[in-house]
């Protein structure tokens, strides 16, 4: 069983900052994530995206970071506010806020919603709304892949509070007695919806903190460097694929809004919100690759690219009609039929 | 045919299974090296190795988790629940998650699995241990459900509820576990949805299911023996896909029909049933269905309790002869 050997701890100190390449996609990802998320706060407010839906504004370091680094055949697992973790495994933007909107051009067809975006083609094996359901889950992915020995990974994204759940306790302590290879990674975002995480956890770091009870390496990061968290996933997804069991990884970010539609946030002090707007991943990236040296050229091109990408996607999804009503009652079993008699 | 046990078949069922298809794979608890509490999984281990039956810890959502992640990444699994009333403590998984997830992402991903647990009462175990919730898992679109009543049903529908590339409870009544009934050798697949008619009659239909069903058939032949009575048994085997047709057409001939159920008296399979006959057969009924189940109580421990309060044969009799009279 893989302890507390300080692998990720040595990845982090020895890794070198990643190639312009990557970091130039680390940064189109990022640019794609936020602009997205922008876009569907719009339309909320055009109320052309009805019921809920929960904007990760401010996190798109994780997803960028991750989704750079993971394989095209490993799978992701997130919550529902997973727009962003959907989009960057290479899901249609279209089809993102298409679903958000109720159009038949959705990635599920209008029968998801916000909170469910799955795009099973291409490993992103869903958005689970029910706190810590997925974690088992993901598990389950990468005790198959272990099985069928595929080399691919899962990584599972979940928020801060859900590390006060049975749920993730159960699944830390099964992915580590059976080595899987899968990731979790805690975003903690400083709030349980609208409540300050310290206020109902019994230690500071809910993740980090907990790691030890399973055997498995405390790693604690800033979420919002994307370079830092696309070096960690990278260790992460290197470990697990060659047999050395799961990371509980925690990293430390901001959402930039409330938690949910109905939310304005209000709950935040002033000065913590504007501290961490000081640290917008998505600004402070931009600027360090400018400082390091990468054109400003390539930097526009990719913020032009990405702002012809999302008005594209709204442009075709407001123009998509309304999912056709018969497929209201269809695919409830795998022959396609909700046939419960004969 | 060979004469197995009851639980013998389920060992024998699942074992069938994995020799055909090497991504058939079996967790839960005790269920490997222990061979399972009510020793229904002996051998497996033995005969498949480690990799493919597993024990885990005592952590349904775990268990019920991964075997949903499982499958729908391309393996078959089968998870034990130890005892059916444990699926309180993860129904979140098998309802919220494995149950919608075919339906909410337009057919993205099936999920292939079985979930066996030990379900019913006649065992002294009490309220925790004893519940039959097979109506639960009935009220949820998007699980097949299926209890079979003897040794050659766990085996055949066992191993199509295996084959089957949707999810399916697995209920098996643990008080029938000693029992023995012959099982046809070689391959023995028994399709789901069809239910079993196990004694022609004329007079009357009576449905069950599982343990209910041999007290159904004891009825049957008290009615016959005692009061000239012919009564047609139906063992309903699946109730999900239900197999309306087998049903409609012992009631359109018998004109009244009983149900025999294990469940609490509110909203137990047999309300569906006698709504479905009430709704499509009502012109062919000569009298009102009734329902014979246990009280809407939770299950006594004591013996004398508890056999109180379930179905008997006697009570099948009783509903019969005032129906009939």
């Amino acid at each position: 069983m893989n302890n507390q050997t300080g692998q990720l701890a040595a990845a982090i100190e020895n890794a070198t900052t990643p190639n312009t390449e990557t970091r130039l996609q680390l940064y189109r990802q990022m640019q794609a994530c936020r602009m997205m998320e922008q876009r569907a706060y719009d339309l909320f407010m055009q109320n052309l995206i009805k019921g809920t839906s929960h904007l990760a504004l401010g996190q798109e370091a994780v997803a960028a970071g991750f989704g750079t680094a993971m394989r095209e055949d490993d799978y992701s697992f997130c919550t529902y506010r997973g727009h962003n973790h959907t989009l960057v495994r290479g899901a249609s933007m279209t089809g993102i806020l298409g679903e958000l909107m109720g159009r038949e051009c959705g990635l599920l067809r209008g029968k998801g919603g916000s909170m469910h975006l799955m795009d099973a083609k291409r490993g992103a094996m869903g958005s689970y709304a029910i706190i810590g359901a997925h974690m088992p889950i993901a598990a389950g992915a990468a005790w198959s892949a272990q099985y069928r020995e595929s080399g691919q990974v899962a990584v599972c994204f979940f928020g801060d509070g859900t590390t006060n759940i049975g749920a993730f306790h159960e699944s830390l302590n099964f992915a580590a007695i059976w080595d899987l290879p899968v990731v979790y990674v805690c975003e903690n975002n400083l709030y349980m919806e609208y409540t300050p995480i310290g206020e109902v956890t019994a230690v500071p770091n809910p993740g980090a903190d907990r790691a030890s009870a399973y055997g498995l390496e405390p790693v604690l990061i800033d979420g919002n460097d994307a370079d830092l968290v696309y070096n960690v996933a990278v260790a992460a997804l290197q470990k697990a694929r060659t047999g050395d069991g799961p990371s509980l990884i925690e990293v430390q970010t901001y959402r930039h809004g409330g938690h949910s539609r109905a939310d304005p946030g209000k709950y935040r002090p002033d000065e913590e919100v504007a501290a961490w707007m000081k640290r917008d991943p998505v600004i402070t990236y931009r600027q360090r690759l400018l400082d390091d040296g990468i054109e400003v050229a390539a930097i526009e091109a990719i913020e032009a690219e990405q702002a012809a990408r999302v008005d594209a996607a709204e442009e075709t999804a407001r123009n998509s009609g309304p999912p056709p009503l018969e497929i209201a009652e269809i695919d409830v079993w795998a022959d396609g039929s909700s046939t419960w008699r004969n | 045919m060979a004469q197995l046990s009851y639980r013998e078949a389920v060992a024998a069922g699942i074992a069938q299974e994995m020799r055909r298809d090497d991504t058939v794979v079996f967790i839960g608890e005790d269920v490997a090296a222990a061979g399972g509490v009510f020793k229904t999984t002996e051998g497996l281990q033995a005969e498949f190795g480690k990799l493919r039956v597993r024990d885990t810890p005592i952590a349904e959502q775990a268990i019920i988790g991964a075997t949903m992640g499982a499958a729908m990444t391309g393996l078959k699994p089968i998870a034990e629940i130890m005892f059916s009333d444990f699926f309180a403590v993860c129904w979140d998984l098998v309802v919220n998650q494995i149950a919608k997830t075919r339906f909410m992402t337009d057919g993205q991903c099936s999920f292939p699995l079985v979930i066996r647990a030990a379900n019913g009462g006649g065992a002294r175990f009490g309220a925790q241990h004893s519940q039959s919730v097979e109506n639960w898992a009935m009220a949820v679109p998007g699980l097949k459900v299926v209890a079979p009543s003897s040794p050659a049903d766990v085996k055949g529908l066992l191993a199509a509820a295996i084959r089957d590339p949707d999810p399916v409870l697995f209920f098996e009544q643990k008080s029938l576990y000693g029992t023995k009934g012959d099982v046809p050798e070689g391959e023995h697949v028994v399709p789901l949805g069809k239910a079993k008619v196990l004694r022609q009659g004329s007079d009357v239909t009576i449905i069950a299911l599982a343990a209910m069903v041999r007290r159904a058939m004891t009825a049957a032949d008290t009615l016959q023996a005692d009061h000239g009575i012919s009564a047609e048994v139906i063992d309903v085997r699946s109730l999900v896909p239900l197999d309306t047709t087998t049903i409609f057409e012992s009631v359109s001939k018998t004109a009244r029909l009983v149900t025999v159920e294990e469940n609490p008296r509110l909203c137990g399979w047999g309300a569906e049933v006698s709504s479905l006959v009430a709704e499509e057969l009502f012109w062919d009924l000569e009298g009102p269905i009734v329902r014979v189940t246990t009280p809407h109580i939770p299950l006594p421990s004591a013996d004398a309790l508890e056999d109180a309060v379930m179905p008997s044969a006697e009570k099948v009799v009783a509903a019969v002869l005032k129906l009939v009279d």
